[in-house]
């Protein structure tokens, strides 16, 4: 009795080390610590503190969306359109504000807009049975060009009556003095969590991503969560957008253009498994960190900035690499 | 054998009766008029070769498949049973023949798939972990099995893998468990511990119906034997009436019917 539970403790700690240190956040957190370190000392620029307070608010709207792909990706999905609906979203509570209807309605406008996109995918997903990357791809398309639609293509940069709410609502800092955009970020992620951990529905996240035949041999509605888990992915998108939208305090028909990679690199940097089955919230904000900083980096040691998508993508395969490496030991 | 529930000189009330019972993919007739009736406490075997129909058929019972036509019975009542919430509702469980386990996910987590244990108040309810984990360690026990709740399934072994299927069928208060094939990947100390389950189920008045290509398993524990062949059955056999020659000819075809 007493071997077999020195054993457990044993064999708890083991766990709890090769957890820890076979753990993909865990290894991306500290490639982020030792790049800010290393930047800090090579120049002169990167730990001042607008330089940080520019890295922060950079890293929520790709982090607020990398949590909703995060969820998409758990399910063995994958969401490109996000980039767009961030646009199209952007620009619903553009026109509708400057058409001069109160803040209050231009969100609601530009979540009712996300949720419907989000729809629309997810429908065509898990009751058509078309591919995700498919879908996603022709949505990316079609919600960009509906934003260019909505606007006449042009810019928007004044948001009518609550003009000065919206822009508090982006730039402002209500609490402690920390970037709204900061605030949102952390909240959506403590509640990312907490329904991946604590729910029914992130539990069957995980298990569509597991073994898709699986879940509905036992009886778990897989079409319903897929078409949630779309509309998530779109909401994080157009919540990011809005927030966005009142910290630049203009929308372009081309903002969000090819965010929808930087998302999905920092998910999967964050250790979201492509192949479905596995990602946390802390990953994908950890993820969404180690991006930024690389782009940051980028520009302050001054290579061009052509070089950006190289090293983006870089890192996407060097995290599938990793993972598939990571695989592979354990199953020897 | 002779302590089937009921016992003799009672009119016994089928628990579950298939009528004229067809299912079709297509152009493939994968179960052709099946009729048959279900006993309270009664072990069947099904038998057949592969391809025959059995897994269609336990399926259509769990609610896994809409039968193309006829109709099912449970205690007099027809019922129909369009999802595997239905079926379970009505008291049938089901090992299915390839487990459908998720391999990202803990025993615990696999054990209560669909059917989470949960606390807090109205809609915002979230997993009781510490609940499932509990009575998943006390199926296992139950199960004589080593399995332990918070391990993953990707790490276990065919038994282990086995154990979490068959902890499934121990959630609720089953009257009807169908195991489709249930000791196929398993070790001989392991089938027995299944063939064991099989008897104390029975004993508590459980209808057991056992998918097994092991002729000694089917003898061991079954009262009655189904057999099927391309789809229809071909036979309905008291076990004490029967002999493995005799399943072996009905399920090659060498015996037409009996
Ligand atoms: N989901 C399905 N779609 C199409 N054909 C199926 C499906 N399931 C089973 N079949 C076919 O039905 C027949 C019976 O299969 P099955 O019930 O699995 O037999 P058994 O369990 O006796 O080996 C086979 O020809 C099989 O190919
Ligand atoms: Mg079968």
């Amino acid at each position: 009795m007493s071997n077999s539970l020195s054993e457990a403790i044993d064999k708890r700690q083991q766990s709890w080390r090769s957890g820890l240190l076979g753990s993909q956040t865990f290894w991306v957190f500290i490639a982020v610590i030792t790049a800010s370190l290393a930047l800090s000392m090579a120049t002169d620029s990167f730990a001042t503190s607008k330089n940080l307070y520019n890295i922060t608010r950079n890293v929520t709207f790709v982090a607020i969306i990398a949590l909703g792909m995060t969820m998409v990706i758990i399910t063995g999905g994958i969401d490109l359109s996000v980039g767009s609906v961030l646009c199209l979203s952007s620009m619903v509570l553009a026109v509708t504000m400057h058409a001069g209807y109160s803040i209050e309605v231009g969100i609601l406008s530009a979540v009712a807009t996300a949720l419907i996109v989000g729809a629309v995918n997810g429908a065509l997903i898990a009751y058509v049975g078309l591919p995700p990357f498919v879908v996603t791809l022709g949505m990316l398309s079609i919600a960009r060009s509906l934003a260019m639609v909505a606007s006449g293509n042009t810019v928007v940069f004044e948001f009518g009556p609550d003009h000065a709410k919206l822009l508090d609502l982006g730039g402002g800092a209500w609490l402690f003095g920390i970037a709204n955009p900061v605030v949102f970020m952390i909240i959506l992620a403590l509640i990312t969590g907490f329904v991946l951990r604590n729910t029914q529905f992130g539990r069957y996240l995980f298990a569509i991503g597991g073994n898709e035949h699986a879940a509905t041999t036992t009886g778990v509605p897989v079409r319903v969560i897929k078409v949630a888990v779309y509309m998530i992915s779109a909401l994080s998108a157009g919540i990011a957008g809005i927030i966005q939208t009142g910290w630049l305090g203009a929308v372009t028909t081309n903002i969000g253009a090819g965010m929808e990679l930087q998302v999905i690199a920092a998910a999967v940097i964050g250790g979201a498994n492509l192949a479905g089955g596995g990602g946390t919230a802390l990953g994908a904000i950890i993820g969404a960190m180690l991006i930024e900083v690389i782009r940051n980096s980028l520009g302050l040691l001054g290579i061009n900035a052509f070089w950006q998508g190289a090293f983006i993508g870089g890192a996407i395969l060097f995290a599938v690499l990793f993972d598939r490496l990571a695989n592979f030991r354990r199953s020897d | 054998m002779g302590l089937a529930a009921g016992g003799e000189g009672w009119l016994r009330l089928a628990v579950l009766e298939l009528r004229h019972i067809s299912k079709h993919f297509g152009a493939i007739e994968a179960v052709k008029d099946v009729s048959f009736s279900l006993e309270a406490g009664e072990v069947i075997g099904l038998m057949g070769d592969n391809g025959a129909g059995k897994s269609t058929l336990v399926k259509m019972i769990a609610g896994n498949f809409r039968p193309s036509s006829g109709t099912m019975l449970m205690d007099g009542a027809e019922v129909v049973l369009h999802r595997p919430l239905e079926a379970r509702r009505h008291g049938i469980e089901i090992v299915h023949q390839d487990l459908a386990l998720c391999n990202n996910l803990t025993a615990a987590a696999n054990v209560f798939l669909g059917r989470e244990l949960k606390m807090g108040v109205g809609p915002f309810k979230i997993l009781d972990y510490k609940a499932m984990y509990r009575r998943a360690a006390e199926i296992f026990t139950e199960l004589k099995s080593e399995t332990r709740p918070r391990d993953l399934v990707k790490r276990m072994s065919g038994g282990q893998r086995q154990a979490v299927a068959i902890a499934r069928t121990r959630l609720s208060d089953a009257k009807i468990v169908l195991m489709d094939e249930p000791t196929a990947a398993i070790s001989v100390r392991q089938v027995a511990e299944v063939l064991n389950l099989i008897r104390r189920l029975r004993d508590q008045g459980i209808t057991v119906v056992l998918i097994s290509h092991r002729m000694p398993d089917l003898f061991a524990v079954a009262d009655r034997v189904i057999v099927m062949r391309r789809g229809t059955k071909v036979a309905d056999r008291k076990i004490a009436d029967s002999s493995a020659e005799e399943v072996t000819g009905l399920i090659t075809g060498a015996i037409e019917t009996v």
